[in-house]
């Protein structure tokens, strides 16, 4: 069969010609005229179980952007978004940040809700040069692999929102003798559990631990579980699961009692109080991923955190958690650093370079704090952890005995390995932990 | 000309327009390479479909060319060197895995598949350590023979290598189809008894086709892992199975333009549906795919034939 073969030698050479025609780069270097619009590729779960997080996302995306454009813009230009499903996998969303970059020409991508997305996402954003904010993933892998120039994240990774808790753990209840663990059977799940483990072999050393429990990812019976819970008798439960399985997990366990035989801490679990109501009993340890509280004791700025809540329940009919408060984080780093940018440029618009240089060291407003963006992209997050609480002003449990922790205390300082980090830590830590503050009223 | 002859030329136009199309979009490269891949990994299943056998689970060898990818990568990172490593891992796979399932039928067939593909999943997922689990494993910048690629050039060699690929399995499969071999596999669908009385090993017939079929998808697999550079779990879930069926389903199995028909079909109506309606592109696809069903049962190659041996009988 002559024929094929010469047609493929044919195409070869026309995919070769292609590459020689083509424009070799995307971002000139000639000054940037203002836009008419400045476009915002959003990547979130809009599908599957983890569209818990990904649609209240979309939902704080979109009035933000709102928000923006009444009070006219950013640098003078209107917002508008892109919104991406994470849901089909690897292979559609890169080929959706692409079109969204090269097609679309979007200024700036939000990347991710999944760790997984991110991974695959923040490299193409740097081999593109398009400005990649990741907004809600927890891997920490992402900066302690590897350096990035287009690549910044407005929230905390996975080590300080597991530390935390941790470290709130031994402040408030220092006497537990014996843990075990039942998480999600996938990275996340494997991953804070790693570092939970460590940290707590470096702060407690001697604890016990009972059980490792990875139910898979998905599941919606936990009979066993709890069964094997009871029998142990663990004086710590940890659980990073969220979504379904931990409202189904906090339901299952609350029937059978389990809550009175074992303190919980909960780390995910303030994006499930309102769905799981009064089935989450009082004592149990809850965090946010952040400080993420629509009751934040010390907000830097209260009425503007009021507003946002009241402004996202009037739109989403439910409070506020923790992915809506990250995509504010996002919205309120690309003003800033658009501001600085532009400051740095003379007043004109910023190319993706100058807007990525804005980046590093920046100050910017979160809903309940001043955060900053570290030199190697990770964003310094205040964490906060309470104690659930019953009271008649919410149908659900709420967070009492809250515990901020300041960034500097629980983050891996820049250029180290978090597990390594962990691993030098010392019992005097939980000495310099502040103190609880109690929810007003 | 015969139907033959117009799939030929069809196949030649089809190759020129997709190299067009992603010459004046940059952004459909992309799309158009992962296209050819899953077309590759369709034309495998195709093969099977002929003799009647559905296999719910030929993501398994998708998932398993592109894991030989980004673990080799370190060691090995050229493209030229990869994609036959991939090849043969899958297609030695394929044969231990081929050797069993060929001597089931049907319902058992199709579900051993899916069965041996999950485990594959859940072996990927748990041992968390050298897989790094869901967050999958990052495939590092490659060189193609030997020379180091920026990445517009990357990107064309990548979906080049697609291109030729797709149009040497697709003649390869054509030739396959028509030799003794090929009539056996359809042999096996209409009555299974007549190989036995002529002498045919019909187990042997279907594991040679397994084997190809595999080793399509591994390669299918490497060029996804090349093209993405980021390999996880879930190229090789059921999910990911059922997409590759859908797809031959989409295309129709009657000629090897069928899969690469619908591959490109399925991938342009998920784009354009998700940046139309972000949250509905389910709904699309899935009314896409009623649409076949229940009005073009030989899918979009079916369609097409009909329509060109009517102007023939003309």
């Amino acid at each position: 069969m002559p024929l094929p073969f010469q047609l493929t030698r044919r195409t070869a050479l026309a995919a070769g010609f292609g590459s020689v025609l083509l424009p070799a780069s995307l971002s000139a270097q000639a000054p940037v005229q203002r836009p008419s619009e400045l476009k915002i590729g959003v990547t979130t779960f809009l599908s599957g179980p983890a569209s818990v997080f990904g649609v209240p996302g979309r939902n704080a995306a979109e009035m933000l952007a709102e928000e923006i454009n009444r009070e006219g813009g950013i640098g003078g230009v209107p917002v508008r978004l892109f919104f991406v499903d994470e849901a089909p996998g690897i292979d559609h969303l890169v080929g959706e940040f692409r079109r969204l970059v090269q097609n679309e020409r979007v200024d700036v991508m939000f990347a991710s809700i999944s760790s997984g997305s991110c991974l695959a996402c923040t490299p193409l954003g740097e081999e593109l040069r398009k400005v990649t904010v990741l907004w809600d993933c927890g891997t920490q892998r992402i900066f302690e692999e590897r350096r990035y120039q287009y690549a910044f994240r407005t929230q905390a990774n996975a080590t300080p929102e597991i530390l935390a808790p941790l470290l709130y753990l031994m402040k408030t209840k220092p006497d537990f003798r014996t843990v075990a663990v039942l998480n999600q059977d996938y990275a996340w799940g494997r991953d804070s559990w790693e570092i939970w483990k460590t940290a707590m072999d470096a702060l407690k050393p001697g604890t016990r631990v009972v059980a490792e429990l990875f139910p898979r990812f998905g599941a919606t019976d936990f009979s066993a579980e709890v069964t094997r819970l009871l029998a142990l008798r663990p004086d710590v439960i940890l659980s990073t699961s969220w979504g379904g399985e931990l409202d189904t997990f906090i339901r299952q366990a609350a029937e059978r009692r389990l809550f009175e035989r074992s303190t919980f801490v909960l780390p995910l679990a303030e994006s499930s109080l309102e769905r799981v109501g009064r089935s989450l009993p009082a004592g149990h340890i809850v965090g946010s991923r952040g400080d993420h509280w629509h009751q934040h004791p010390r907000p830097a700025n209260p009425q503007a955190l009021q507003r946002f809540v009241e402004n996202y329940r009037r739109r989403a009919d439910a409070y506020p958690i923790y992915p809506t408060y990250h995509m504010a984080q996002a919205f309120s780093a690309l003003r800033a650093a658009h501001a600085k940018a532009m400051q740095a440029n003379g007043g004109n618009w910023p190319s993706d370079a100058q807007l990525a240089a804005a980046f590093p060291g920046l100050e910017f407003d979160s809903p309940t704090s001043r955060m900053r963006i570290r030199e190697d992209g990770q964003g310094l997050e205040p964490q906060l952890i309470g104690t659930t609480v019953h009271t008649d002003r919410f149908p659900f449990a709420v967070m009492d005995k809250m515990v901020i922790f300041p960034p500097d205390l629980v983050t891996t300082p820049a250029g180290q390995n978090s597990v390594a980090w962990l691993r030098t830590l010392t019992p005097d830590m939980v000495n310099r932990v502040p103190d609880p503050i109690s929810a007003a009223g | 000309m015969t139907l033959r002859r117009i799939e030929l030329l069809l196949a030649l136009l089809g190759a020129g327009a997709l190299v067009l199309a992603a010459m004046t979009t940059p952004w459909l490269k992309f799309v158009l390479t992962i296209a050819l891949a899953k077309g590759i990994a369709v034309l495998g299943i195709m093969l099977l479909l002929r003799a009647g056998q559905v296999s719910f689970g030929h993501a398994l060898y998708v998932a398993l060319g592109a894991y030989a990818v980004a673990f080799l990568a370190p060691v090995l990172p050229d493209a030229a060197l990869l994609l036959p490593a991939a090849a043969l891992t899958t297609a030695v796979v394929g044969t231990l895995i081929g050797l069993f399932v060929s001597r089931y039928r049907e319902i058992f067939f199709g579900m051993l598949n899916l069965a041996l593909s999950m485990v594959f999943y859940s072996m990927l997922e748990k041992f968390y350590h050298y897989t790094k689990g869901t967050d999958g494993i990052r495939v590092p910048p490659l060189t193609v023979a030997g020379l180091e690629l920026d990445r517009v050039t990357h990107e064309w060699t990548i979906f080049g290598i697609a291109l030729a690929l797709a149009l040497g399995f697709g003649a390869f499969a054509r030739v396959y189809l028509a030799s003794p071999m090929g009539q056996a596999l359809t042999a096996i669908k209409t009555r299974e008894t007549r190989l036995d009385f002529m002498g045919v090993s019909a187990r042997s017939v279907l594991l040679a086709a397994y084997v190809l079929s595999a080793t399509m998808a591994g390669c299918a697999g490497a060029l996804i892992a090349m093209a993405t550079r980021h390999v996880t779990p879930l190229l090789s879930y059921w999910t990911a199975s059922g997409e590759l069926v859908f797809i031959a389903i989409l295309g129709g199995a009657g000629g090897v333009l069928g899969p690469f028909l619908g591959a490109v079909t399925y991938e342009l109506v998920r784009v354009y549906a998700a940046a139309t309606v972000a949250d509905m592109w389910q709904m699309i696809l899935g009314a896409v795919l009623l649409l076949v069903i229940l009005f073009a049962r030989g899918g979009i190659w079916g369609l097409l034939a009909l329509r060109l041996q009517r102007r023939g009988a003309a």
